[in-house]
């Protein structure tokens, strides 16, 4: 899933300082799984800036809603009734949500709620990690199934590098050197020689690199 | 013999097989030409060639290409470091075009510390291709006279061709085989990262000798003195994948502080006689970190000067 982090209530409240009237969106997807963008949080954050702004003697009136997902024009429309009648409008979904309001009413502002840091999920109870940078050709399979690309620091193709120590990335203890469990599992169950081989530069084309991308599925076009 | 791959004097030292005795100087942090060529005078006739550090420890500083100019300059010769973390290949190989055109004729080819060790964290890292992969663009450009895209080269560039090795890093059992991968991708020197745990240098040798790997390849091991106490303690902590056993920290800390350069010094050249003896070892890499001063009388003490012509 998409992984998110709320932006700080000091960062939310300088976007709407002049904001008399606002509007928080939530999303059932990816965000209300990770415990950013869901209902709940929505009220939390509604909470929080109504404290805030009554306290520096600037209420504020805020309406709330969750919709089932942002990043879907269907359930965009849903919001189509009064969208206009608010000073601005925070989305706490994944940077996708408020580009797809955005574009969906023009006439409004949109600001993000959340920082959207990568994709991946929970590998113990609150702490996420990232798995994948959406390279758009996957060669995990060379891997094991690990991905470096997204998740050694250097996205090395033949690692591990010199820095890696104890199983830890160099650029932090708190990072484990994906490249170390890539080396020990294919020792561990004989594949050493998959590694032994230069592998082609990656054609980073169907990555970002390439520019914002598009996938077309012509059986779904009507 | 074959013909030189590029004729460097590096080359043609391990070729002849002279036991090689290279030098490290990092370029300034700024544009002082003139404090750069004092430390490279230090090193005029003191080593077979110099290398020319690139951006090290992602701290920015003049670049390497044009450090290792004026290295040519003064009639020396470099080794220009190359690190992935900076350039794309686009940037790579038209480096490695106008390195060659400024008559450099080594090159060595590294990844790259990360950018959060350095002095600009907030960069972006680029990391388009690896050091492995970067061997084998520099090499094929060489050997086959192509771009990596394949187009062929109006006169390709001619580069005596490095890559570092860190038997030190973790895991142990898998840094032999990096090692020969690197030379797969076409190295034809290592320069070892800064050897302190020799115990586990030589455990490394050995494999490496055992796989056959000193004969494609020539390995240089490498060797930094400590100038103190307080530079062991400094990398041990803070510089990515180094094995600075406690034997060598207990060695420097019986000494007085003013007798513990000399210590550093004593045990660098202990080791430099033992890699003189050492199967496999082609050489020895004096990285003397800001202490380019020092390199006279280290070379002088471990017998090996006058450098030999080839
Ligand atoms: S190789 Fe690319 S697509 Fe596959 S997991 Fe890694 S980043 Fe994602
Ligand atoms: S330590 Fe491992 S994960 Fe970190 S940059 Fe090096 S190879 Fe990649």
């Amino acid at each position: 899933m998409i992984v998110a982090d709320r932006k700080s209530l000091e960062e939310i409240l300088a976007m709407v300082q002049e904001k008399h009237k606002i509007l928080i969106v939530g999303c059932r997807g990816c965000v209300t799984v990770c415990n950013v963008g869901g209902e709940k949080e929505v009220e939390i954050l509604e909470a929080s800036i109504n404290l805030a702004r009554k306290t520096s003697d600037q209420p504020i009136e805020i309406e709330t809603v969750t919709i089932e997902r942002q990043c879907d024009n269907e359930y965009v429309a849903q919001l189509k009734e009064g969208i206009n009648t608010y000073d601005a409008v925070v989305s706490l979904a994944c940077g996708v949500g408020p580009q797809f309001l955005s574009e969906a009413y023009p006439d409004q502002l949109f600001f993000p709620g959340v920082n959207t840091t990568f994709f991946g999920g929970a590998v113990s109870h609150g702490v996420w990690e990232e798995r994948c940078q959406g390279c758009g050709t996957c060669i995990i399979h060379h891997f094991d199934g690990l991905c470096p690309v997204a998740r050694c620091a250097k996205s090395l193709l033949h690692g591990p590098c010199g820095g890696s120590s104890d199983g830890l990335c160099e650029v932090s203890k708190e990072t484990l050197c994906i490249w170390d469990m890539i080396v020990k599992k294919k020792m561990e169950q004989g594949r050493l020689n998959d590694l032994l081989t230069v592998m082609e530069a990656k054609d980073w084309r169907s990555a970002r690199d390439g520019g914002p991308r598009r996938s077309i599925r012509e059986e779904l076009i009507p | 013999m074959d013909e030189y791959k590029s004729g460097s004097n590096l080359e043609k030292i391990l070729r002849a097989g002279h036991f090689a005795f290279t030098g490290e100087c990092g370029p300034p942090k700024g544009a002082n030409v003139d404090h750069l060529k004092k430390k490279f005078a230090h090193l005029k006739g003191m080593v077979d060639a110099v290398n020319i550090t690139d951006n090290q420890t992602a701290v920015v500083r003049m670049s390497s290409l044009a450090a290792s100019h004026l290295l040519v300059h003064e009639g020396m010769e470099p080794n220009f470091q190359m690190v992935c973390r900076d350039r794309n290949r686009l940037a790579i190989t038209s480096d490695i075009l106008g390195a060659h055109a400024l008559g450099i004729r080594n090159m060595l080819c590294l990844s790259g510390d990360h950018q959060s060790f350095g002095n600009h964290t907030q960069a972006k890292n680029v990391h388009d291709i690896d050091s492995m992969q970067l061997i084998r663009l520099v090499t094929n450009m060489r050997d086959k006279g192509r771009f990596m895209n394949d187009e062929e080269i109006d006169v390709p560039p001619r580069l005596f061709v490095g890559a570092a090795c860190n038997p030190f890093a973790d895991p142990f059992e898998y840094r032999v085989y990096r090692l020969a991968n690197k030379i797969t991708a076409g190295a034809d020197f290592i320069q070892t990262q800064c050897i302190f745990n020799m115990e586990k240098f030589r455990t490394f040798m050995h494999q490496a000798v055992d796989m056959g790997l000193t004969e494609k390849c020539f390995i240089l091991a490498g060797v930094t003195p400590m100038k103190n106490l307080g530079m062991a303690n400094f990398m041990a902590k803070f510089v990515p994948g180094m094995d600075i056993p406690d034997a060598l920290k207990k060695r420097l800390k019986g000494v007085e502080k003013a007798k513990q350069a000399e210590e550093g010094i004593c045990f660098a050249l202990e080791q430099i006689e033992e890699f003189k003896q050492m199967e496999g070892v082609a050489g020895v890499h004096l990285m003397a970190i800001e202490w380019e001063h020092k390199v006279p009388e280290i070379a002088e003490r471990a017998g090996v000067l006058p450098r030999p012509k080839v």
